[in-house]
């Protein structure tokens, strides 16, 4: 299984927790403190950036980290208080690599041919040229697959992040017939699914919300456990050119782990706008348009999901 | 004292004028069925039990072996066969409520002979519905969490909350009428095992004809034939929410529960013409179930014919006028593409066929007519198909780089299993029925008769 890229974790991006109301950036690797512990001192300086903008050295227990316990406990159902998460997809870097796809297959313990993140090739009319379009769940703002759910197994959590609770769902499907954008899938069972399923049960670096099981309903939940620990998610790090940013609403800020933008800077520049819009479901996940290409648009020359 | 008819009804010395010969020859007719099962009887509900006992051995399978291989459904087709089965079957159960309490209304006294059968279809067909959709769960193990999670905002909920009322309303409905019968079952009918007959009297509560207990049956019937008519729109207008409530392009209509319901109505015609014809042949019963019948049914049809083509202009010609980007994959589909075939052979057997043919009078005769609308009973079904299916094969975003089974959802062996057994559950609960409690209503058919509406059964 492929572990967590360390680097692109400890390289600033999203604010762990407040110290003193200062915007903090900080790396996995720091000791954690129990918030209701008197915090001791780890004598392991951390350099933080505050609010207006200064690096500040303070010490590794000041750094308000919630530990692995509360984040099991953050319970699925909530979301990451004071967090609004948030995805940028440059068109023009993506050159169909699919690296996005293995890395969250991997991330979330599903086969081919299950893909959270999809990888499309899109043309908008003839003449227009053709582009590849990566899509993942846009954990919209009006979700139309939780309106739905009968039995509340799917809900929108203050981060932002649309999830499904695989123990409560009944497997009605309704919420896929709701999602305009097929975002959803559906765990049919496939034998080498179980069977993989069943041989990783216990692996630790996996993304864990709520795992799939057979019967129920999945999909890209933007990887909130990692999240919570800093870690960007798996397509963010595993793409080669960088397509994919992520990061904070509220914070202003996106990253795809070697750069970082100003959210809003970034969008008006680069004209980001939101797959059909007149949907009125407001995606989380916005798209700058593929100009000034970064490569020159290529045929995909393979078939990746033939296996039945 | 002067009785007006209504009083002679209510009284009970009165009411012993039914027990005149004729009547007595009437009840021994319409007790036939009852009081004799014959080989071919026996030999058609073997044949009933039988398929149901292979699907519960299909769905036996499919819980216990994996899903992806034993159902054809993937992510894009997720609803398949068992979801347009049960859209179906909720249509069929409105039978009920235009075959008994619309025609009771209006006072059309054809209806008599033939409430109970539409009841009783009405009454099989919301358990199946049932059936179909706990069929298509991804876990059914979890259904209780529908009362312990229920959330009011999902159209699943409502629908759940219409058809459960409306199979109580309908049980009711059958039931209250069926009272006077079962005590007619308890004095006439001999040889029948002990516990047939303890049941009679049991479920017969004591009733005993006097004006008292007549008058509460007819008053409770009336409430509940208003009631069971918007309960019986709105869970056909509910069901047809489950699609219009969804962004789908080719579901997202406001046109979709009249549409619907006018559908459901044609169909519910056309149930009420087959299951008449086979059950006055099957039971001899040609002195009830009369020409008559079928002639006031082939109207009907051309009458529910036409408001049926009209919904279905507006719901595909006006969009196919436009043909906007949105609908244009799944319209082409069904004009010239992969479903034509389905899709014209529905609208000719469907809608045209039954909408044309019984305009002429030869064609509204018993045989005639049973074979148009067993067309119609079949184009319905595919209608539902259709509305189901090719709806989620054309999603806003292009299917790409999936396996060949994702792209083409073709049923699997183990869904047409279930499927076929639901018709056979169908029918077999339609059957037992008529074989335990007189399938037309004696007192109601005697009612009409002293009531000197001799057409009801004296028609020419
Ligand atoms: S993309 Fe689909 S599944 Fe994801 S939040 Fe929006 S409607 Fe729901
Ligand atoms: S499939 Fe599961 S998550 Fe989706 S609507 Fe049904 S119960 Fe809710």
């Amino acid at each position: 299984m492929k572990n967590v890229n360390e680097e692109s974790s400890r390289r600033n991006f999203l604010k762990i927790g407040l110290m003193s109301g200062g915007a903090v950036i900080a790396g996995a690797s720091i000791v954690k403190a129990l918030a209701n512990e008197e915090p001791k001192k780890t004598g392991e300086m951390v350099k933080v950036l505050t609010a207006d903008g200064k690096m500040v050295e303070v010490d590794s227990s000041m750094i308000n980290h919630p530990s692995e316990q509360v984040l099991k406990e953050h319970a699925i159902r909530e979301g990451i208080a004071g967090k609004k998460f948030i995805m940028v997809i440059d068109l023009a870097r993506c050159a169909n690599e699919r690296k996005c796809i293995e890395g969250c297959q991997s991330m979330h313990g599903m086969l081919a041919p299950i893909e959270y993140i999809k990888v499309k090739r899109m043309q908008d009319s003839e003449l227009a040229a053709p582009y590849w379009f990566p899509q993942t769940c846009y954990q919209c703002d009006n979700p139309p697959c939780t309106k739905v759910c009968p039995v509340d197994a799917t809900f929108k959590r203050t981060d932002g992040i649309v999830v499904v609770d695989s123990e409560r769902c009944i497997g009605c499907k309704f919420c896929m017939a709701a999602c305009p954008y097929s975002a959803r899938t559906f765990n049919f069972g496939r034998p080498e699914q179980i069977a993989f399923t069943e041989a990783h049960k216990t692996d630790q670096d996996k993304c864990c919300t709520s795992p799939s099981t057979e019967g129920t309903v999945s999909k890209c939940d933007f990887c909130p456990e990692s999240a919570a620990k800093g870690i960007l998610p798996s397509c963010v790090t595993e793409c080669p050119n960088g397509t994919i940013f992520f990061g904070d609403e509220l914070e202003d800020a996106v990253t795809n782990g070697e750069e970082t933008f100003r959210l809003s800077e970034l969008l008006q520049k680069r004209a980001g706008y939101r797959q059909f819009e007149e949907l009125g479901t407001k995606p989380r996940v916005y798209y700058l348009p593929p100009v000034n290409r970064q490569f020159p648009f290529e045929e995909a020359t393979e078939v990746h999901n033939q296996a039945e | 004292m002067i009785m007006t008819k209504n009083d002679i009804l209510l009284d009970k010395t009165t009411f012993e004028t039914f027990t005149q010969e004729e009547y007595m020859v009437m009840k021994s007719d319409l007790l036939q069925p009852v009081q004799k099962i014959g080989t071919w009887g026996k030999v058609w509900i073997g044949f009933l039990i039988t398929i149901c006992l292979l699907g519960i051995y299909a769905y036996y399978i499919q819980e216990s072996k994996s899903k992806y291989v034993t159902v054809s459904l993937r992510d894009y087709t997720m609803w398949g066969v068992y979801i347009s089965n049960f859209v179906f079957f909720v249509a069929l159960s409105l039978i009920g409520v235009l075959m008994s309490a619309v025609l009771k209304l209006t006072h059309f006294e054809w209806y008599r002979p033939l409430s109970r059968i539409a009841e009783i279809i009405a009454v099989a067909a919301i358990m199946l519905a049932g059936v179909s959709i706990v069929a298509a769960m991804g876990r059914p193990d979890r259904l209780h969490f529908l009362l312990l999670h229920g959330r009011i905002q999902s159209p699943i909920v409502w629908d759940i909350i219409v058809i459960m009322t409306y199979l109580v309303t309908s049980l009711i409905l059958l039931f209250i009428p069926l009272i006077p019968s079962l005590s007619t079952c308890k004095n006439h009918l001999t040889g029948k095992p002990k516990w047939q007959m303890k049941m009679y009297e049991i479920l017969s509560f004591g009733w005993e004809g006097t004006a008292e207990q007549w008058k509460i049956l007819k008053k409770s019937m009336k409430i509940l034939t208003v009631l069971v008519i918007p309960l019986g729109v709105s869970i056909h207008t509910v069901t047809a929410w489950l699609f219009a409530t969804t962004l789908r392009a080719e579901w997202d209509s406001t046109n979709f529960g009249a549409y619907f319901v006018s559908g459901a109505f044609l169909l519910g015609v056309a149930g009420m013409v087959v299951a008449v014809f086979v059950i006055r042949k099957a039971y001899n019963l040609e002195k009830y179930l009369t020409e008559m019948h079928f002639d006031k049914l082939g109207q009907a049809l051309v009458l529910m014919s036409f408001i049926y083509i009209y919904f279905n202009i507006n719901e595909y010609l006006v969009p196919a006028y436009k043909m906007s980007g949105l609908h244009a994959n799944h319209l082409l589909s069904l004009f010239t593409g992969e479903e034509a075939f389905f899709y014209w052979s529905v609208i000719l057997f469907g809608m045209v066929i039954p909408g044309i043919l019984p305009l002429f009078p030869k064609m509204r005769k018993p045989l005639p007519l049973f074979i148009i609308t067993i067309g119609v009973v079949i184009a319905a079904w595919f209608k539902r198909y259709l509305i189901v299916i090719p709806g989620l094969a054309h999603p806003y975003l292009p299917i790409q780089d999936v396996p060949n089974s994702w792209k083409h959802y073709s049923p699997s062996l183990v869904e047409m299993t279930i499927v076929a057994a639901t018709f056979a559950a169908m029918l077999l609960i339609v059957t037992l029925f008529s074989r335990f409690f007189p399938i037309i209503s004696v007192w109601e058919v005697a009612e009409g008769k002293l009531e000197g509406k001799d057409e009801i059964i004296n028609y020419k």
